[in-house]
């Protein structure tokens, strides 16, 4: 059982949740988290946000049953973290771009954090949130708000990009990088239910066979992706 | 001191609490969580004789109280399995038995008499092999699958009868909750050589997307498991174990300690533990020992004395 920090509300529905304790996690791993008994019967898969020495921390949308009991954490609550899970991103080669779409920008802090000299882009919706935990950690953060992140981006400036959030956005920069050289890795969501590798919930179909984004990604490399797979959890 | 140690088939089991297939792969990924020897038994992923990469869409899907899957026996096919995945999980200190899955009756038949080779091959060398063979019949999930034979009595009985010759494993039947006539398919299992009986799969059920209009599963109906089932799983083990004589495995919703002692008190010789595994990655680790507390506390100085009663 780990006990918790902080869990503030960052903008209506999204919080941050820290947690105690030494903690190490790649980019793009995360945690199957649980602050209940029985009910509901999965735990909820959640990036790592953010590591520091003495704390772990988790940035999510209160959506549904698991997460509205999430947002229910006060400071000194216990919770049960059970991870890291999956390998996350790959080391980036060469120049690097960091991007994050709306809940897709919570695995992206820790990216930053491992890569000072990458560019950063967040996109948004709506108003966007959380942004200043990454300018405070970056100088080279780009901030987009409504309209598409792939119009800010040029893959021919770029080796590696690393990317999460929407599946249409990712799509559309998986296209737009095509015929480029830059590589591009996007991490996908699927329902979980061990986030171990032991129920095969989470196949994915990767460069032609049958993948778990639980052990397997959950970032993958997006021209291997089917993206019609990605369109239902 | 209690003991759980239990013998079921010839086969000795450390404790009546085993894994249930397609909740723990072939153990590996537990094996860093836990010592597996505090397990019973691991019962392997549902295993075919060709390779299956399972179903599209959706596979897993949560209910109150309980989960739906539709993975649809994505496994590595039994050769490899016998080359990839028994080795390690001989090494784990727990019993090993194979969840047999098929389509037709030759491909069942086939895929038994594969292990049973390998394993007089693995045994003539001295080496550890499979400890059981538990013959799924009941799986929902895939097209033409083992749940056409486990609803009806006389289908079941052809396969049940040519497995058995195909194999001198010790063979269990894992029955389907969905069976027209529950207790008189587990007469006809006993009749018909197997070694004992376990219940119950998952059970047929369905979730719909309104705002698709379809349902939530490319295959339709998915199977329902996890603590939702559990009364129901109960009842119908309880049914089973006073109708046959052979070993009854009791599977479905199991959760706790007390759940394990309902359903040794209702007939059952082993459990399996499926969704909770899930629930709680770490559940076979204290199981076995919360079963002990929960027996002193209860005044239970073995489960024999309770096995049945009710
Ligand atoms: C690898 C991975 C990392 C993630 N990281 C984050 C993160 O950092 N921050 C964040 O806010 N969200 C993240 N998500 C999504 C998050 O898991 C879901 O929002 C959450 O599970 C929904 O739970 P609920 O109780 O709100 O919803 P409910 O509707 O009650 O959920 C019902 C079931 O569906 C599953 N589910 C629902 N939505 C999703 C989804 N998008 N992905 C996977 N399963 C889902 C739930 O886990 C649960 O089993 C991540 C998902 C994955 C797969
Ligand atoms: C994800 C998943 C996969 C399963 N795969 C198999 C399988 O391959 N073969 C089988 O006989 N049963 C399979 N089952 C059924 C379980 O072994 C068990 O009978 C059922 O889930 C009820 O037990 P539970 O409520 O403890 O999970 C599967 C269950 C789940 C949840
Ligand atoms: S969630 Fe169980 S295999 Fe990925």
């Amino acid at each position: 059982m780990a006990k918790v920090l902080s869990n503030m509300p960052l903008a209506p529905g999204i919080y941050l949740l820290t947690v105690e304790g030494t903690y190490r996690a790649r980019m793009g791993q995360f945690y199957m988290l649980r602050c209940w008994d029985s009910y509901p019967v999965l735990s909820r898969p959640i990036s790592v946000h953010d590591i520091s020495p003495e704390s772990i921390s988790f940035l999510y949308r209160a959506g549904g049953i698991g997460t509205h009991l999430l947002a229910k954490l006060q400071p000194g609550d216990s919770l049960q973290l059970e991870g890291p899970m999956g390998r996350g991103f790959p080391e980036p080669e060469g120049r690097t771009a960091i991007v994050g779409g709306g809940m897709g920008t919570a695995p992206m802090l820790l990216a930053a954090r491992q890569l000072p000299e990458a560019q950063v882009f967040l996109g948004f919706k709506d108003a966007p949130f959380g942004v200043s935990r990454f300018q405070d950690i970056h100088s080279n953060v780009t901030v987009v708000s409504g309209g598409m992140i792939a119009d800010h981006i040029d893959p021919a400036c770029y080796d590696t990009i690393l990317a999460c959030g929407p599946v249409p956005m990712m799509e559309a920069l998986a296209y737009k990088t095509e015929g480029s050289s830059a590589k591009l890795y996007v991490s996908v969501e699927k329902r979980m239910g061990c986030g171990i590798g032991a129920c095969n919930s989470c196949a994915v179909t990767i460069n032609g066979t049958v993948r778990k984004v639980c052990t397997d990604g959950p970032a993958f490399p997006a021209k291997e992706v089917n993206w019609i797979d990605l369109l239902s959890l | 001191m209690i003991s759980l140690a239990c013998e079921l088939a010839g086969v000795r089991f450390a404790n009546p609490i085993w894994a249930a297939s397609g909740t723990f792969g072939f153990g590996r990924p537990y094996a860093d969580l836990y010592p597996l020897r505090k397990l019973g038994a691991i019962v392997s992923k549902g295993l075919t004789v060709r390779p299956r990469t399972g179903n599209s869409g959706t596979r897993l899907y949560e209910t109150p109280s309980g989960i739906m899957n539709s993975i649809g026996l994505e496994n590595p096919g039994i050769r490899a399995f016998l080359e990839r995945e028994l080795p390690e999980m001989t090494t784990y200190g727990t019993a090993v038995i194979v969840n047999l899955g098929g389509s037709s009756i030759p491909e069942y038949v086939e895929g038994a008499r594969l292990l049973d080779d390998y394993c007089q091959w693995l045994q003539a060398s001295g080496q550890k092999a499979v400890d059981m063979l538990e013959l799924n019949i009941s799986c929902p999930n895939v097209k033409e699958g083992g749940l056409a034979f486990g609803l009806d009595t006389e289908q079941a009985r052809k396969l049940v009868k040519e497995v058995r010759q195909a194999t001198s494993l010790p063979l269990i039947i894992k029955l389907a909750p969905g069976a027209r006539d529950l207790t008189e398919m587990a007469r006809m299992c006993e009749y018909e050589g197997a070694d004992g009986v376990s219940l119950i799969n998952t059970i047929q059920a369905m979730a719909i997307d309104i705002r698709q209009r379809r349902s939530v599963f490319d295959r339709a109906y998915a199977g329902l498991s996890g603590p939702a089932i559990k009364p129901i799983a109960l009842r119908m083990v309880h049914q089973v174990a006073r109708a046959v004589s052979i070993p009854v495995v009791g599977v479905g919703g199991i959760s706790s300690a007390s759940d394990i002692v309902e359903f040794v008190m209702a007939g059952a010789t082993a459990v399996q533990i499926g969704t909770y595994n899930m629930m709680n990655l770490r559940a076979g680790d204290t199981l076995a020992e919360q079963l002990i507390d929960l027996m002193n506390e209860e005044g239970i100085q073995s489960l024999e004395e309770i096995r049945g009663i009710i």
